[in-house]
This record gives structure tokens, sequence and C-alpha cells, in this order.
């Protein structure tokens, strides 16, 4: 077991994975020469060369359809987005190509392509750099979603998602990049479609995914000060969801908060409340609580832009209501 | 189908040899002839068949444009080379050489047809002759050949820097995808990663309704591969011969040079954008201008002339085309519907992992 950040934890998955199979190779903006913009990549290009490790011009659309193509005959591109935002002008290749050519030649083709990059507000950075899109990507049947909120299952998810033969879409995140985190030293994979347990409580269920994942352990730890034993579920797959275990932990404990980054509107994670409400009406001791993002483009005055997202005050503020504690 | 005579493109016979047409000897030009044929007649009965409901939604027909997709493929070796185009797909389908009972049991929805009733007339795809679809959205699958061709260009340079592809990726598209940015973002990548790619703009002169001249900068398309630094090349749509010429010497390039070329096929279509287009924009005369110049009359006199085909071996054409399209309508009206089960299947490849 050793302590490392998300960032090198993705980079260890990403050249064992260059390293075992030739028709992997990575592809984005400033992956190669400049060692990634956020050095996920770092070491990849003098460790494979220009070949393997492919810089691209900012061009989005092209480099997203160029790697649809070639994973239709047969390689197993890693395309690099540089943040999610920019990945929109990339949606129609995603949506309209990788999610639908196996469906649409009737199982004649499949599309073993991984989509990754940072996802979600960082700090500073404005209306336009800031966005939590898991939802633009988990609408689409034939996408699978997975947004990794640890070194561990960052390292895990991304060598199942190139593994995969169905086209991946994998949410980093910017501030995640320098959490640290044990990982086992041997090579393993952690399965796309299985939620992990991360606390065990009685009282409420916190469900949440990818980067909310850590103020939703500070606010259970607030939570058990106080004499309420919160359970955390870590969803780690957005689509396909593990229903059963949002359905179990929704019956245990019969009070469910969901905290989603996303715009709350039409969003995981008000599906994933809806499942909980579906799955767990008979159980239910409260109304399933959402904590989302704020319904409003992210502002840049600091102040505000946290304001506008989920905080472990309003995790628990959430969790108090369910559980009709005053506050 | 037969389709066991793909004419090689690295013919090497002079062009004007006696008893030759482009290089071409007479049993490949009367089989040249024949695709044309049989695509002119599998479009006349798609369009009756969806006259009768037997095909729903969009159905975007060929006819008139035979000569640029089977002079094109022609020019291919389908074992290492690979075929992308748009939704007015049948005619390249068939000229890839897939079964025209499949995709006729397509355009039916039924799950006898080549992806399983799911594609329809837009989606038609043939894995095993390296036709990969069959696209819905203007110019998208001009990215996605592109990537096809990074894969060749990919698996050849695994033997090192400069090595050759292992083919050559031909990409279709119409007048009306060429302001797409899918378009130009993927010269550009064709160029500086010099990837084996041909791409074919075959200008049929309408994008739906919209004349070509109304809505581009260049009124010709193919200097738009100076911008790129491409070779750009035009060529008359309607000479089969002409065609297949420029892509085998576009597919040399590219597989020699690595260098991509942007060719501009001047065509017409016959028919409108789709079947429910009443075709107000346009003049009889401008339809009858160029159905003076049909690309199966145009091949079929030049082989007469050379004394390479007989009225009765055209005739042998007609008969033998027109029964293998009944035999498609027959096999699509007899095919099963998808059984309701199929609706979750061809979704994902792999089952969730344990």
């Amino acid at each position: 077991m050793s302590v490392i950040t998300y960032r090198e934890a993705l980079n260890r998955a990403l050249d064992e994975e260059l390293a075992r199979d030739d028709s992997v190779f990575l592809m984005g903006e400033e992956v190669a020469e400049y060692d990634g913009a956020y050095k996920v990549s770092k070491g990849l290009l003098a460790k494979y060369g220009a070949r393997r490790v492919v810089d691209t011009p900012i061009t989005e659309l092209g480099f997203t359809g160029l790697g649809v193509g070639a994973a239709m005959v047969g390689l197993r591109p890693v395309i690099e987005w540089m943040t999610h935002n920019f990945a929109l002008l990339a949606l129609d290749q995603v949506v309209n190509e990788a999610a639908k050519l196996r469906s649409m030649s009737g199982g004649q083709f499949k599309v073993p392509i991984v989509f990754r990059g940072p996802n979600g507000p960082a700090e500073y950075l404005g209306a336009q750099h800031s966005q939590a899109l898991a939802s633009y990507w988990a609408h689409v049947p034939g996408l699978k979603v997975v947004a990794p909120a640890t070194p561990a299952d960052a390292y895990g998810l991304l060598k199942s998602a190139i593994r995969d033969d169905d086209p991946v879409v994998v949410l980093e995140a910017e501030m995640a990049y320098s959490w640290k985190g044990e990982v086992p030293d041997e090579e393993y994979l952690t399965p796309i479609g299985k939620a992990d347990l991360k606390r065990l409580g009685t009282d409420v269920s916190i469900i949440t995914f990818g980067k909310p994942l850590k103020m939703v352990l500070e606010a259970a730890d607030a939570l058990a000060a106080e004499g309420v034993s919160a359970e955390v579920l870590d969803l780690r797959t957005v689509r396909p969801l593990d229903e059963a275990a949002i359905r179990e932990t929704a019956r245990k404990t019969g009070r469910v908060v969901v905290v989603d980054e996303s715009w709350p509107v039409a969003s995981v994670g008000s599906h994933v409340a809806h499942l909980a409400a579906r799955d767990a009406f008979d159980r239910l001791d409260a109304p399933v609580e959402l904590v989302s993002g704020e319904d409003v483009p992210m502002p840049y005055n600091h102040g505000l832009e946290l304001a506008a997202q989920p905080s472990v005050a309003k995790i628990v503020a959430a969790a108090r209501r369910a559980l009709y504690k005053e506050s | 189908m037969a389709d066991k005579t793909n004419p090689k493109p690295s013919a090497q016979a002079p062009l004007a040899a006696p008893g030759r047409l482009g290089g071409l000897g007479k049993a490949e030009l009367l089989e040249l002839l024949r695709r044309m044929q049989l695509i002119r007649s599998f479009e006349e009965r798609a369009g009756q068949m969806y006259g009768l409901r037997k095909i729903g939604g969009f159905c975007h027909l060929y006819n008139g444009q035979e000569a640029v997709g089977v002079g094109a493929i022609s020019a291919l070796d389908l074992s290492t080379d690979y075929v992308l185009t748009g939704y007015r797909d049948h005619g390249h389908a068939l000229a890839c050489g897939m079964d025209p009972k499949a995709i006729m049991a397509e355009l039916f929805g039924k799950a006898s047809g080549s992806s399983r009733g799911k594609g329809g007339s837009m989606h038609l795809f043939d894995a095993e002759r390296h036709f990969l679809g069959g696209n819905g959205i203007v110019g998208a699958q001009i990215p996605v050949a592109t990537g096809v061709a990074f894969a060749q260009a990919y698996r050849g340079r695994a033997a090192g820097e400069g090595a050759k592809p292992t083919g050559a990726t031909l990409c279709f598209f119409g007048d009306g995808a060429i302001h797409q940015g899918a378009f130009h973002e993927s010269l550009n990548l064709a160029r500086i990663w010099k990837l084996p790619a041909v791409y074919v703009v075959e200008n049929n002169q309408w994008g739906m309704g919209t004349s070509w001249k109304r809505v581009s900068s260049l009124e010709e398309f193919h200097r738009m591969a100076d911008s790129y630094g491409m070779v750009g090349v035009d060529v008359d749509g309607m000479d089969l011969l002409a065609v297949r010429e420029v892509v085998a010497a576009a597919r040399k390039r590219a597989l020699d040079e690595g260098i991509p070329t942007l060719i501009e096929a001047e065509t017409y279509r016959y028919k409108g954008h789709s079947m429910s287009d009443p075709q107000k924009y346009r003049s009889r005369e401008e339809v009858d201008e160029y159905r003076s110049r049909d690309p199966i009359v145009v091949l079929k006199d030049r082989m007469a002339e050379a004394g390479l085909v007989a009225e009765a071996e055209w005739e042998a054409i007609v008969k033998e085309t027109d029964a293998l399209v009944d035999e498609s309508v027959a096999f699509a009206e007899a095919g099963a519907e998808p059984a309701p089960g199929a609706l979750y299947e061809d979704i994902y490849a792999m089952e969730l992992q344990p």
C-alpha cells in the first residue's frame, strides 16, 4: 500500500495500460510535450513516444471524433479533454457516434474508448470553467460514466474503463488531483457499475459521487459528533447506476440525502433521489433530500462561488431536516 | 451477391490499349456497369416501397450519383481500406458489395436487416466489407473517418516512424457538409499527422433545398484543400472512369506519401433530398440537363463504342440486377419483425463486470 495523489494514481493506470497493450494511446491538448495541463500524463511521452502519446491542436470535436473512428477499427483511445467544459464542443461525437454506433449497426461495431478530464468547479474560474456536467453524459444510453472520488478508485476505474469494450466517460476533478490516499501496490481493477459503502451508519444515508465525497465524509463526522450515525454510499459509477446499493441503504436507514454538485434540474442527483423514493417508499421516514449546486451560472467571486456549491454545512443541514432535528 | 471481382486499383495497362478503357478489361468494366445499374434499380424500388409505406422515415436516394460511389470504391482494396459516408448511403453500401437483401430488409425495419432493423436507411453498416456507415449527422462521419485513417497510420508506424499505413480510408460527404467545423478540423488533423485519408465531396448541387452557390464562400470546393496543405482535385462525377482514376491516385498518394486528398466530384441527384421533398427549388430543365449526362449511359456508350458491351449483354445486366432487387424485396417482405426482447440488445458490448 502506498499513499499517492489522485493525479499519480491516474498516471500509474495510464502508464500500466500503455505498457500492457499497444492498441492503447493517449491523445489530447498538452498531454505530451507539456506533460499534461494538470500533469496527469507526466513522463508518458518520454516513456512511450509521440506515436502513443499525442498532442492535438485545440480541436475538441475533431480529435474526439478521431478517437471514435480509431476505436471502431480496434484501437483503445484515451481521449483527454482539458476539462469537461470544452467537451461540449465534442458532444455530437460522443452522443451521436460513440454511444450509438453499436446499436445503429445492430451490434457489428464496438467503440472501446475512454473520454476523460476534470469535471466540476475548481476555484475562481468563472461560469465557463466551473460546470459539473455529469448529467450530460449520464443521460445517454450506450455510454458508461464513472466518477472516482479517491486515488484508489481513480486508478482502478481508469484501468477498467480502458479495458471496457464500451465508451466510458471519466469524471475527474481538478481539486482532487492533489488529494492523497492509499492505493494498493499490486495491480487491480475497480468494477464499473459497483457503488462503494464508504461508511456504515444507521440513522441517515448520504449518497454521492465524485469530488463531493470528501465533504460528505466530513459532514458524516460532524453528524457523528451530534450523535447521528450517517451511512455514506459512494456511487463511483453514475451509468450504469448501482440501483441495488441505493435501494439497500435507503431501506436500511429510511432517510436519504443525495449530494451532487451539478445543477439540480434533471441531474444524476435528482434521478438517484427518484430511485431512492421509488425503491424505499414504504421504509422512508422523511422526504428524500437533494443537496445540489445552486441553479445559477458559477460566479467568479469566491464567496459567491462557494455559496453556489454543496458544502459540509448544507449537507449536515439536509441530514438534520431528514431527521426532523432542529438546526 | 456476386462481389468477387472488385477490380484491383493497380491496373497498369495503358489507358488506350485496344479492348480496354481506363486501364480496365471488358469483364471488369461490365462489373462496374452492373454495380451502377444495381444501385439504380435498387433505389427506384426503394422509392416505390417508400410510396407503399413499407419504408418509413427519411429515405435519401442515390440515383444520378452512381458513378461517384462505384468509381471511387472500385479503386480501393477493401481487405485493407475502409469506406464511410453520410445518410445517402445505399449506393456506397452496394458499391462496397453489401448484400442488397440485407439492405432492403433493413429499410423495411426487419430483424433480417443489416443492423437487425435498428439502423434504417441512414445507418447501413457492414463490418466484414469494411463499410463503416451510414451517418445521419451532416459531416459527423468526417472526424470518424479521419480516426480510421489514424488507426491505419498508427498500426503501420508500429514498425517505425515513417513506415507505411496498413490501408487507406475513403470518406464521402455532400456539399452540405463542407461548411461544418467537423470537416475543417478533420482536414487539419489528417494533414499534420500525415493520415491516409481520401475525402470525396459529392457536390450534387443542392444541400436539401439550398443551392451550394448561396452558402459557399468558394465556388470550387477542392480549393479548400489548399488551406490545409493537401492536394485538391476536381472531377466529373458523372464519369465513373474519371472518378476511379483520381481516387486511385489519391489512394496511392495517401499510402506512399501520407498526403491526404480532397476530391470534389460534381454530380447530381435525380430525386429530391429525401422522399418527402417536393423539389420546388429547382427546374425540370436542370434535372433534364444532368439526366442527359447520365453516368450509366455515359459508361455504357463508351463501352459500346469500344466494342466492350453488346446490347444483349446490357439487357442481361438489367435483367439480373432487377431480379436481384425483386429477390431483395421478397426477402425483406418475408423477414420477421424484431423480437420485443431485441429492444435492450446491442446497447453495450460488455456485461457489467462481477
